[in-house]
């Protein structure tokens, strides 16, 4: 049997009398798409967090590759190859496309203290660069100021930037936020193009997408994990469909 | 988007009107004119490496003047141990003062580098508001330090012999110096111009816009923000040493806060995160006080509200007047 | 020990004077993320119309009241008109522009004043010392201050905990966006606060006024270590002014008058005065180090 990718163990997290993250033990395998759903305040946000390093837990461990990242920092984190992409755009707004996902090329290129040669013009930034820009098809975009693209546009930018750190596993928080059916539809398909290349911990509220691509679902309620599986299992969960979908549990089920 | 030319043409201008200026300003009898151009160069200096963390790194930092002030007190301090004939230290080995640029001004960034990499430790652990607090009450600390340091004249400050000794120099002259401090600063801008553009030069500039974004893909921003921080505090050092020979003294009013407020205008006046907006901003302030102090002793009274106008209705500052109009602002 | 009980005493009144400047300071960091350089100036002009009153009249309390609503109506109509605009821009914008009122304001002062300094006589009736132990005198007038400072904190105290006020102004220090949401006029809100700020900076520069000299310029040095108060009790809580306050007030005047003595221990006298002074100057920069380096957002951290 493999070893995750990433073991939360018993994590928890308080804030005064509010328990955002209770004890959760959570897994994902190496190339897997797992889906993380949970009503609003059930602690996504705050697990994210401290998934990528910006919140410590008051207890818990997380394991990434086979090492405790629990008390690493978040560009440490990045580096072992655990990216993240932001709920909301999180861009270089002055900077185009390119020098976009350049500057996440150059974070795992060594150290920045060189200071003579233009990195704009440094092939073995731009050549990586260029190439994550044509695979999420914004080659034609590279040159534009990040602040004059498209919502839908900055959307896949912004999962460009994260690719472009080489992460064995990509933290999706709502990649979809914001987007129209169409946007939706194109980004589903460039994220199961991924698939089985790097694996992904999608936090989502898009049920069509997250059916779509996820190999497993974890449901999270009040910090906890309600229930993990396939998702078929989980559609067939009753235990889920009581506590997720609430009083509209059969037009809800319906919809799933 | 491209205009290398007009660009390049400019330049030439600007460089051979630099040139020529003791020779031209000697020709009109006003040859003092020498002494004002090489006071705003210095500032143009210092306002230059200000412009490094606040303009491109986006940290306010409104504690500059400790670093130059540190830099003059270095040249200052050597300088008056030299004449004075008195080593600085005998134990745990001796130390003397010394009159030679060449030792006095690297020590003079050293010292100054030193001690914004300090301040930068503590400074760059907080942002915003608190940074600036912060900084402004370390340079205030360094300010009380100097005015306490009675063997140097506390707070009256130390007059120096003479200018620092350059091998092959006569650093007296007020044209021969002029020079120096022109290479100096034409050598600042350039090494500037690069660096902002560097590997190092675009993660600052990352982080000024989206720390973190920055740190989130992986960039250990701080050791870069206080990389860049130390490098100014080293190059404000090296114009505190200059501005020390040109006016052959040194006092804690180097080191005052409206200084370090005074840097901060002169780089929003030209244009904050332009390469050679801090020097134009320089030039303007430093005139305008030699315009307006002229007419009135209250000069202030006008300049200050002129600040909050330029705040409230000119944001882009004189580069954004003479570069173009509506431009996306990209560095 | 007499000594360390008057230099206590001392450090408190100093205390309560920086209480005064920063609990304004603090609020309109807060709330408005506003960095207000200016505050000094009020404390300034305070000062300035205090005395000027004071010796028209030859009353003292006159001074205090006109005082306060002049440096309140002068920072009401500067928020009113320019400073209000700022509150959603860069921090550096708003360190300029008023950075440039403080040279205004030095300057006009300068005019109408002129450059010498001015003085504020004590009032009569606070001349003199009280005996606080029994063989132990102390300045009548510095109690007062205390005691005045400690009854501001106070009503402070009432002001915010128990008033509608006070209900928003804390509900604005821990969150802005819900201060909006609760539909108050929050420009209201915020040139109130402006001018309850300037009123206690312009007290603090009253009191202030008889025992140091009344000049230009007088508000800086105090805004600067207010700065450090803010920033050591953690911008926006009013508590945490308090107590730092306090602390500053005593560390920076304990400093001073016990370091050379303490390091004498240690060096030769010269050395240990020479060192001793320049330590002092240096104590409560060291101590807000010392702080930052163990609590990056001060002491009472007011958000998140």
């Amino acid at each position: 049997m493999t070893e995750p990718l990433l073991r939360v163990t018993g994590l928890r997290k308080a804030f005064g009398a509010v328990v955002a993250t209770d004890g959760l033990h959570l897994d994902v395998m190496p190339g897997e798409v797992h889906a993380l759903i949970g009503p609003n305040g059930a602690g996504k946000t705050t697990l994210v967090a401290q998934l990528a390093g910006e919140i410590a837990p008051d207890d818990g461990r997380i394991d990434f590759a086979g090492a405790d990242i629990t008390r690493l920092s978040m560009h440490a984190r990045t580096r072992r190859g655990l990216a993240r992409s932001f709920q909301i755009t999180s861009l270089f707004p002055r900077f185009t496309a390119l020098e976009n996902v350049a500057l996440a090329v150059q974070a795992r290129a060594g150290h920045a203290f060189r200071f003579w040669r233009p990195a704009w013009r440094d092939p073995t930034l731009l050549e990586p660069a260029h190439a994550v820009l044509a695979r999420l098809g914004l080659d034609l975009h590279a040159d534009r100021p990040a602040s004059t693209l498209s919502h839908g546009e900055q959307r896949q930018l912004e999962i460009a930037v994260a690719l472009a750190t080489q992460p064995r596993l990509l933290l999706l928080d709502e990649p979809m936020a914001g987007l129209g059916p169409e946007d939706s539809a194109w980004m589903v398909e460039l994220l199961g193009e991924l698939r089985g290349e790097v694996a992904m911990l999608l936090i989502e509220h898009d049920m069509d997408a997250v059916f779509t691509l996820a190999d497993r679902i974890t449901v999270l309620v009040y910090g906890r994990a309600l229930a993990s599986g396939t998702p078929d299992a989980i559609r067939a969960d009753p235990e889920v469909r009581r506590a997720y979908l609430g009083d509209g549990a059969e037009a809800g089920a319906e919809a799933v | 988007m491209d205009n290398g030319l007009p660009r390049l043409i400019l330049a030439a201008i600007l460089a051979a009107a630099l040139l020529a200026l003791p020779a031209l300003v000697e020709a009109a009898g006003r040859g003092y004119w020498t002494g004002i151009a090489t006071h705003v160069l210095i500032f143009a200096l210092a306002a230059g490496s200000l412009n490094l963390i606040l303009g491109f790194g986006g940290m306010v930092s409104f504690g500059h003047a400790a670093f130059l002030g540190t830099g003059a007190y270095v040249v200052g301090i050597l300088s008056h141990h030299a004449s004075m004939g008195i080593p600085i230290a005998t134990w745990p080995f001796a130390i003397a003062g010394t009159e030679s640029a060449l030792i006095a001004w690297p020590l003079a960034m050293l010292a100054a580098g030193a001690l914004a990499f300090v301040i930068g430790l503590i400074s760059l652990r907080t942002g915003g508001l608190y940074f600036i607090m912060i900084t402004l009450a370390f340079a205030q600390m360094v300010y009380f330090f100097f005015v306490s340091l009675e063997p140097y004249g506390g707070d009256d400050g130390l007059s120096m012999w003479s200018r620092s000794r350059l091998p092959g120099l006569d650093l007296g002259s007020d044209t021969q110096f002029y020079y120096v401090v022109l290479a100096l600063v034409a050598l600042a801008y350039f090494l500037k111009s690069r660096v902002i553009h560097s590997r190092f030069g675009v993660v600052l500039r990352g982080s000024r816009d989206n720390d973190r974004r920055m740190r989130a893909i992986g960039h250990p921003t701080r050791r870069y923000r206080l990389a860049a921080f130390t490098l100014a505090g080293a190059v404000a050092g090296l114009a505190g040493a200059l501005i020390a020979n040109q006016t052959e003294f040194v006092s804690p009013a180097f080191l005052h806060w409206t200084r370090s407020g005074e840097m901060l205008v002169m780089v929003i006046l030209g244009g904050i995160g332009t390469v050679l907006g801090p020097a134009l901003g320089a030039t303007a302030f430093l005139l305008l006080e030699e315009v307006f102090s002229g007419w009135t002793e209250h000069w202030m009274i006008v300049l200050g509200p002129l600040l909050l106008a330029v705040v409230l209705f000119a944001k882009r500052g004189l580069w954004g007047l003479v570069s173009r109009p509506g431009e996306v602002p990209r560095d | 020990m007499l000594l360390i009980l008057e230099q206590t005493l001392n450090g408190l009144q100093l205390g309560v004077m920086l209480f005064l400047m920063a609990a304004g300071l603090t609020l309109i960091c807060g709330i408005m993320s506003f960095i207000n350089l200016a505050h000094g100036s009020l404390y300034m002009v305070g000062a300035y119309v205090a005395a000027t009153v004071a010796q028209a009249t030859g009353s003292f309390l006159l001074g205090v009241c006109a005082a306060l609503p002049a440096a309140g109506l002068v920072a009401m109509a500067l928020e009113w008109s320019a400073l209000g605009r700022l509150y959603d821009r860069d921090h550096l914008d708003q360190v300029l522009a008023t950075f440039g009122l403080i040279l205004f304001f030095n300057e006009l002062v300068k005019i109408v004043w002129g450059a010498q300094p001015i003085f504020l006589d004590t009032p009569a009736w606070l001349s003199g010392s009280v005996e606080i132990v029994p063989g132990v005198p102390y300045s009548t007038y510095r109690l007062a201050i205390i005691v005045v400072g400690l009854a501001v904190a106070l009503g402070l105290y009432l002001l915010i905990a128990r008033t509608r006020v006070g209900m928003l102004i804390r509900a604005g220090a821990s969150n802005r966006r819900m201060v909006s949401a609760l539909g108050v006029d929050i420009k209201r809100l915020y040139t109130l606060i402006f001018g309850l700020g300037a009123m206690l900076a312009a007290l603090a520069g009253v009191m202030a006024g008889p025992i140091y000299a009344v000049q230009v310029g007088m508000g800086e040095n105090i805004l600067i270590l207010a700065f450090v108060v803010i920033v050591v009790g953690g911008i926006g809580s009013v508590r945490g002014a308090l107590v730092a306050a306090l602390l500053v007030g005593l560390v920076d005047t304990l400093g001073r008058a016990f370091l050379p003595t303490l390091l004498q221990l240690a060096f030769d006298p010269a050395t240990a005065n020479g060192v001793g002074a320049s330590l002092a100057s240096m104590t409560i920069y060291i101590f807000m180090a010392a702080i930052l380096a163990w609590r990056p957002q001060g002491l009472f951290p007011a958000h998140g």
